[in-house]
C-alpha cells in the first residue's frame, strides 16, 4: 500500500508539557479527594479523570492528528458506552 | 521482497480492539456505579481500607511509562533508535515497577483479611464483600493487560533492536505504544473510582 503523507511527529517538548499537566492533574485530583468538599467530590474527580484521558487520547494516542474515520469511530464507541451507562441508571435510580 | 503493507489498515484494527476493551472495562465500571448506589454506606467503609498512597504512586509511575511510549514513536519517526531502545526500556521498567507495588500492596491487603471469600469479608456485610471482589476482578485484569502490555512492548524493542522496526516501517510499535497508552488510560478511571472518591 501507499505509505500516507508525512505522519505528524509529536514534538519532546510537547509529550513533556502533557506529561506535567498529566502530573499535576494527578495532585489535584487527590488534593480534592483528601479535603472532602462533600458530594461534589465524585463528580470533580471524575471530571478530572476524564481531562486526564482525554490528554492522553489527544495526544499519547495521535488522535488529535488522525483522520476523521478513527475520529467518528471513537465518538461512536464513547457513544455507545455513555448509552450503557445512561440507561443502566434510568433502570437502577427509577425502578 | 514486496510484502503486503497496509499501516492505516493495521492502526485501524487495533483502535477497533481498543474499543473491545474500553467495553471490557466499561462493563466492570458501571457493575462497580450501580453497587456503588446500591451499598453507598459498605463501599465508603471498604475504601477507606484503600492505600491511597500505593494508587498514587502507581498513577505517577503508569502516566510516566505512558509518556517514555509515546515518546518511543516520536523518535522512531526521527530515526533515533538509541533513544527509542531506552524509551521503551524505561516503560517496560515502570511495568515492572507498578507490579511489584500491586505485589505489595495485594499482600498488606491479604494478610489484613480483605480477600474474596476470606472469613473476614463473609462475617462483614454484602456490600464490603461485592466491593472487595469488585476490586480483584477489575485490578487483577488490569493488571494482566500491564503484563501482556510490558512483554508485547519488550517483543517490539527486540525488532526495533534487530532493525526490523525502523523509521520507514514502525506500525508494530504505534500499536503496541497504543496498546501501552490504554492500560493507563483505565487506570485513570480505577484510581479516582476505588482509592479517592470513597
Amino acid at each position: 500500500m501507499t505509505h500516507e503523507q508525512t505522519p505528524h511527529i509529536l514534538s519532546y517538548g510537547k509529550l513533556t508539557l502533557v506529561w506535567l499537566t498529566l502530573l499535576a492533574l494527578t495532585a489535584l485530583t487527590v488534593w480534592v479527594a483528601h479535603h472532602n468538599v462533600g458530594i461534589g467530590h465524585v463528580w470533580g474527580s471524575l471530571a478530572i479523570a476524564c481531562l486526564k484521558s482525554g490528554l492522553v487520547i489527544a495526544f499519547f494516542m495521535h488522535m488529535k492528528y488522525e483522520g476523521r474515520l478513527l475520529r467518528w469511530l471513537l465518538f461512536t464507541a464513547l457513544a455507545i458506552l455513555a448509552i450503557f451507562i445512561g440507561f443502566t441508571f434510568f433502570d437502577v435510580l427509577y425502578r | 521482497m514486496s510484502r503486503h503493507r497496509d499501516d492505516t489498515g493495521a492502526k485501524l484494527g487495533m483502535w477497533l480492539f481498543l474499543f473491545t476493551e474500553l467495553f471490557l472495562f466499561g462493563g466492570l465500571f458501571l457493575l462497580y456505579a450501580v453497587y456503588l448506589s446500591r451499598y453507598p454506606r459498605e463501599f465508603a467503609a471498604a475504601g477507606r481500607e484503600m492505600h491511597v498512597v500505593f494508587g498514587t504512586a502507581n498513577t505517577a509511575i503508569l502516566i510516566t511509562s505512558s509518556m517514555l511510549a509515546a515518546t518511543a514513536v516520536s523518535a522512531i519517526q526521527r530515526d533515533e533508535r538509541r533513544r527509542v531502545l531506552w524509551s521503551l526500556g524505561g516503560t517496560v521498567l515502570c511495568a515492572a515497577i507498578f507490579l511489584f507495588n500491586k505485589y505489595l500492596e495485594w499482600s498488606a491487603e491479604i494478610s489484613h483479611g480483605f480477600y474474596p471469600n476470606s472469613p473476614r469479608l463473609a462475617a462483614g456485610p454484602p456490600g464490603e464483600s461485592v466491593f472487595f471482589s469488585l476490586y480483584y476482578l477489575t485490578v487483577g485484569l488490569h493488571g494482566l493487560h500491564v503484563l501482556i502490555g510490558g512483554t508485547l512492548l519488550i517483543w517490539v524493542a527486540v525488532r526495533v533492536r534487530r532493525g526490523v522496526v525502523h523509521s520507514g516501517d514502525y506500525v508494530l510499535l504505534e500499536n503496541g505504544a497504543l496498546y501501552w497508552h490504554l492500560v493507563d488510560l483505565i487506570w485513570i478511571f480505577i484510581f479516582p473510582l476505588y482509592y479517592l472518591i470513597l
